[in-house]
């Protein structure tokens, strides 16, 4: 049975979580492929069932998962899933994708006045940056998780928001998104490059001293004269407009600080997202931030473990060697096979489970065994949301 | 003989969804490629160091270093390429702008180019190993017969191989733009070849034939789907029909356990070997439909076995030598 994979660990207790009303986000977290979105949907089926108002912020939802809960079109604005409460009438579940450029554009629209929004929204710069490149969608997802958290606040139409990480190269670009623009609206760079737009002078005396001869002479050698002045007039454009982006993005990164925040990390038992997982744990613990514990997904479910490998493999041999063999030998060593086959997964998991246990004591676990296929509906969502909750 | 597949490709670029190994069988493929005297590199773009983990080594600097011998004699190489050092090395190399480079460090102009303006990155990460993949292009000292690229994700591949052509529309002239022209004419050309790497499972396929109409939307060449941990059925198909059926010879089962000296607990092994029988059964279905998928995309398909002790060092031969079987990289010399 998979309780005994961690028997090192303590036992997440997902509904106490998801019950508290003082919890108010969480953030699932962890490496591409584990599972980390059906983990979200799930988790948000189960708390909007305990009675609670729940909006699922997801990133890129596989295309059935999406259907499951009813979002069959991206408009970046939560919708509810029909029919979803708790056995009182309570609760209920709201859902969305992200999309990343019309959420920025939002920003945009709604701090620059008119013609100035017009100008950056035309900007090439602005239209690479908002709809091809990698890296926008964290900065968006913080910027939409900061929005529905204030609208969460003001209109009382949620009171948990669960989000899904995006499948960023790592799940750290999350955190460290609002630092680096912060980092960025701070900087010497975006004054030198704003500097034409403000007026020649102001700011650039000091930075004289510091190369900036050699700077832009660098910049419009390599970028030439067209892509600079392009760039200046839209990082001018962000700069003015974009002052309380920055505000926000501090602001939302505190709120990942507070304690009605609880980060949920995902894995699968295998190195790579285990290591990721580990990754994670130790940086929350660094930032402060509130982890409430570790879903440790498709783990290999073992149907009798009084049965070694070993002694399944030597069985299986023993049938296979056998000169007469009687009707079901043939049979029942590939079946004793499959067994082996199964027991060795299952070692190989709980060995590295226990490694992270061992690295990281005191982390709550709660493991949920590998399902057949894919989760396609509600009643999927569900059976996931059991598993974790260990019901 | 088996058909060699894809022996002009330069760089091969192998992307697949997270969790489905694509870092394996590109270190994999690697050492195939580099098989009887040959030399490859393997590039890592992603700063996880996983290459250095799965052959065993210290972190890999931003320094090209050999990691492994290939069978039969041969090398492969491994590059993991930071962003920051692969802007000051492109300044040195096409600017002549080394000392400049400390000055824009200075000024946060490399931190802003790496890591907070959103894809000036993979501009970068691009156009370093389209610079090592251009050495055998030109006959340049340090060419390597094989580039392998460990790719970000299939959700992403299409975006990344193409961030040179959006630069390209950014700057419409100047040495940004012919740089980012020339770094497509390599990454959109017969010398580059994406391979997908997958599981028998329906999310990961589904992305996988998602990425493939994203790659050919954006004109990238696509090489090849790399089936990866599959694991053969144990049972045969009647059998696998009797497990569904719960049909299965349960006396002669036990009676065969007896036989092989299991005899002790077979009232609660049975029950337990039946019924991984018929889970294995839902899964070899799931599987066949899902292969039934990727068969029909007719593309190049290689398919590479579970190693139910995970990957080590001489698992990673094991799967060369199994990609070679099926074609990929050159003919064994002997």
């Amino acid at each position: 049975m998979s309780g005994h994979v961690f028997a090192r660990a303590p036992r997440l207790n997902i509904d106490r979580i998801l019950t508290d009303p003082k919890v108010h986000i969480i953030v699932c977290t962890g490496a591409g492929g584990v599972g980390k979105t059906t983990t979200a949907a799930a988790l948000g089926l189960r708390a909007a069932e305990e009675g609670r108002n729940v909006c699922v912020l997801t990133i890129d939802p596989a295309k059935r998962l999406a259907q499951a809960m009813g979002l069959t079109s991206l408009d970046n604005t939560p919708r509810q899933v029909p029919g979803v409460c708790a056995p009182d009438g309570s609760g209920s579940l709201f859902a969305m994708m992200l999309d990343m450029k019309r959420t920025f554009d939002e920003v945009v629209e709604a701090h620059a006045d008119p013609e100035r929004a017009e100008q950056i929204l035309g900007n090439p710069f602005y239209q690479a940056l908002s709809s091809s490149f990698a890296g926008t969608q964290e900065y968006m997802a913080m910027e939409k998780l900061g929005q529905l958290h204030v609208r969460a606040e003001e209109e009382g139409t949620w009171d948990l928001i669960i989000v899904d990480t995006p499948p960023s190269r790592s799940a750290l670009d999350f955190l460290d998104a609002p630092a680096r623009l912060g980092s960025f609206l701070d900087g010497r760079f975006i004054r030198i490059l704003t500097a034409p737009a403000r007026g020649a002078g102001r700011g650039i005396g000091r930075l004289a001293a510091m190369g900036f001869g050699i700077f832009t002479g660098v910049l419009s050698k390599i970028l030439g004269a067209q892509v600079l002045s392009d760039l200046g007039a839209f990082v001018a454009a962000i700069d003015t407009t974009f002052g309380g982006f920055r505000e926000r993005a501090d602001a939302t990164y505190e709120l990942l600080k507070d304690s009605g925040t609880s980060f949920v990390v995902v894995a699968a038992p295998e190195r790579d997202a285990l290591r990721e997982a580990a990754y994670f744990v130790e940086r929350l613990r660094t930032d402060d931030m509130p982890l409430a514990g570790l879903v440790l997904n498709r783990v290999q479910q073992v149907d009798d473990p009084q049965l070694t490998a070993e002694q399944a493999a030597s069985g299986a041999q023993l049938l296979a060697e056998e000169p007469n063999p009687a009707a079901g030998a043939e049979l029942t060593s590939a079946l004793l096979s499959l067994h082996a086959q199964r027991m060795q997964v299952a070692d190989r998991q709980l060995h590295l489970a226990d490694r992270f246990a061992a690295a990281h004591p005191g982390v709550p676990v709660a493991t949920v065994t590998a399902l057949a296929g894919d989760v396609h509906d509600l009643d999927g969502l569900r059976e996931v949301g059991d598993l974790v909750a260990g019901a | 003989m088996t058909e060699r597949r894809w022996p002009d490709v330069a760089l091969h670029v192998v992307s697949g969804k997270g969790g489905t190994g694509k870092t394996t069988v590109a270190a994999a493929l690697a050492l195939a490629l580099a098989r009887d005297g040959r030399r490859t590199l393997l590039i890592e773009v992603e700063g996880r160091q996983g290459i250095a983990q799965l052959f065993d080594t210290a972190p890999l600097p931003y320094e090209e270093r050999k990691v492994a011998v290939a069978p039969g004699g041969g090398e492969v190489w491994a590059l993991a390429v930071d962003p920051q050092e692969a802007l000051l090395d492109y300044l040195e190399t096409f600017y002549n702008l080394k000392r400049a480079g400390s000055a824009l460090r200075k000024m946060g102009a490399v931190d802003f180019a790496t890591t907070i303006a959103p894809g000036l990155r993979d501009v970068l990460l691009t156009g370093k190993a389209v610079e090592v993949v251009r050495r055998k292009l030109k006959d340049e000292p340090g060419a390597y017969d094989a580039v392998v690229m460990d790719a970000p994700p299939t959700g992403r591949i299409a975006r990344f191989l193409n961030v040179n052509s959006e630069v390209s529309g950014l700057a419409k002239v100047g040495p940004v733009r012919n740089h980012a022209d020339l770094v497509m004419s390599v990454l959109a050309s017969p010398a580059t070849a994406v391979h997908l790497v997958t599981l028998l499972e329906e999310m990961p396929v589904q992305e996988t034939i998602d990425g493939i109409a994203e790659l050919r939307g954006d004109d990238l060449p696509v090489g090849g789907i790399v089936v990866n941990m599959t694991r053969p059925p144990l049972l045969d198909e009647q059998q696998l029909a009797a497990a569904v059926a719960g049909t299965l010879p349960v006396d002669q089962i036990a009676a065969s356990l007896e036989a092989c000296g299991l005899g002790a607990h077979t009232d609660a092994i049975v029950p337990a070997l039946l019924s991984e029988a018929e889970d294995h059964a839902h899964r070899v279905a799931l599987e066949e439909r899902e292969l039934a998928r990727i068969t029909a995309l007719d593309l190049p398909t290689l398919v590479l076995p579970l190693l139910s002790g995970g990957i080590d060092l001489g698992g990673l031969y094991e799967l060369a030598e199994i990609l070679t079987d099926q074609g990929a990289g050159p003919e064994r010399a002997s």
